[in-house]
């Protein structure tokens, strides 16, 4: 079914541009346009069912199922429930917030919030086009493990003595009895509704990231010379993984934008836990993340964080860099 | 006159709800007051987790989207 869209690359850059496969020029922009096009049907398909599905799903049910929960369910929860609810970064905050002052632990709380922007409908459509099923899934599993363990880590250190002094009154302060989630059965018209809206406003904000990534992707596939991260940076020497996490984290890109550049990164012989340990770290945190983070958390508790992510995400590099010849026999 | 709160951290779409209320209110003809409350610690006294929200006259009517023109007409008529 998606071979469509290389026909459809090849008849407009072969036939109607008249460029040859075998130029660089006409090799990027064959790739260029297949992969958007291909990508734009998609989103448009899956953001549309996604929210069809999760129409009478808030924000709000999602605190009041996690208020009083065991830890341990806590974590898994908080992590999956970020992976599946749409929601934007900048309401990060107020969310902080309405977790913490309903009670819910702040290990708990930044399980949701780690898990939330590396994983949702969109980075999976984008990884399964590109990647293939099975680097999704682990992608998926890395994702979810990490705002598992960066959770219960943040609890076992008490993090919530190093919030700002409001949000830490508000956390002891908490009054679990207030909070109800309201849950509306939808018809199928309002859900039709929410659905056009979600797939409007998702798909006017990614779709220029689609175009920058894929963009980026092509050229490094068109000009960066075959093997050259081979030579350069393929045997996963161990400092290659630090480094590149420590470049990623303040740089910021959603997770739209990365994909793409990361199937190229690794057809281009970049390691594959490198790769992943890079795109995933420019995904899950950046400067403009941390200046928000900034209005409810101490410094302290900040340079944590940054030191945890640069840690899970070393780990996860190494250790996909050790694995990584079981993934491409695929 | 009607003060109407658009709590949120200053992004886009908040830009874009305190706009749409203050052009709606003014084809209606309805004297409203649009103000931007960024402060964490006010939103999470409104109980606000997704933002843009809307607070009319101290009492939250909205929050997660920017808001449809129905919605925000039906908010002014109810003067």
């Amino acid at each position: 079914m998606l071979e469509v869209f290389t026909l459809l690359a090849n008849w407009l850059v072969y036939d109607l541009l008249g460029l040859s496969a075998a130029t660089k020029m006409g090799d990027a922009l064959h790739f260029f346009i297949e992969d958007t096009t291909k990508i734009f049907a998609l989103l448009i398909v899956m953001i549309y069912l996604i929210a069809l599905l999760r129409a009478s799903m808030n924000i709000e049910s999602v605190r009041a199922w996690l208020v009083g929960k065991s830890r341990f369910v806590g974590y898994v929860m908080g992590s999956l429930f970020g992976a599946v609810t749409p929601f934007c970064s900048c309401s990060s905050i107020p969310l902080f917030l309405g977790f913490t002052s309903a009670g819910i632990p702040v290990g708990i709380t930044m399980s949701f919030l780690l898990t939330s922007p590396l994983i949702n409908e969109v980075a999976i459509v984008l990884l399964g086009s590109l990647l293939g099923w099975k680097f999704t899934l682990i992608y998926i599993a890395v994702g979810i493990s990490v705002g598992v363990f960066g959770g219960i880590f943040l609890d076992l250190i008490r993090a919530e003595k190093m919030l700002q002094p409001f949000a830490a009154k508000a956390y002891i302060e908490a009054k679990q009895a207030s909070v109800m989630g309201e849950r509306r059965r939808l018809n199928m018209t309002e859900r039709h509704q929410f659905a056009k809206d979600e797939l409007i406003d998702i798909f006017s904000r990614v779709w220029k990231w689609v175009i920058v990534g894929v963009g980026l992707g092509a050229a490094l596939h068109g000009f960066v010379p075959e093997g050259w991260f081979e030579q350069h940076l393929g045997q996963g020497q161990w400092w290659s993984v630090p480094a590149a996490v420590g470049l990623g984290i303040p740089l910021y890109s959603n997770a739209t934008g990365v994909i793409p550049v990361m199937e190229s990164l690794i057809n281009k012989g970049l390691p594959v836990g490198t790769t992943l340990a890079f795109c995933m770290s420019t995904v899950a945190a950046s400067f403009p993340e941390f200046i928000l983070l900034k209005q409810v958390m101490q410094w302290k508790l900040l340079a944590i964080l940054f030191c945890l992510l640069l840690f899970a995400f070393t780990l996860v590099g190494w250790i996909f860099n050790g694995v990584g010849l079981f993934l491409f026999s695929a | 006159m009607k003060t109407i709160k658009v709590l949120g951290s200053g992004c886009s779409k908040c830009e874009k709800t305190a706009e749409i209320i203050t052009r709606l209110a003014a084809e209606a003809g309805v004297e409203v007051v649009v103000m931007k409350e960024t402060d964490p610690a006010a939103m999470m006294g409104y109980g606000v987790m997704s933002t843009p929200a809307v607070v009319i006259d101290e009492q939250l009517v909205h929050s997660g989207s920017i808001p449809h023109r129905a919605e925000v007409e039906a908010w002014l008529a109810k003067a």
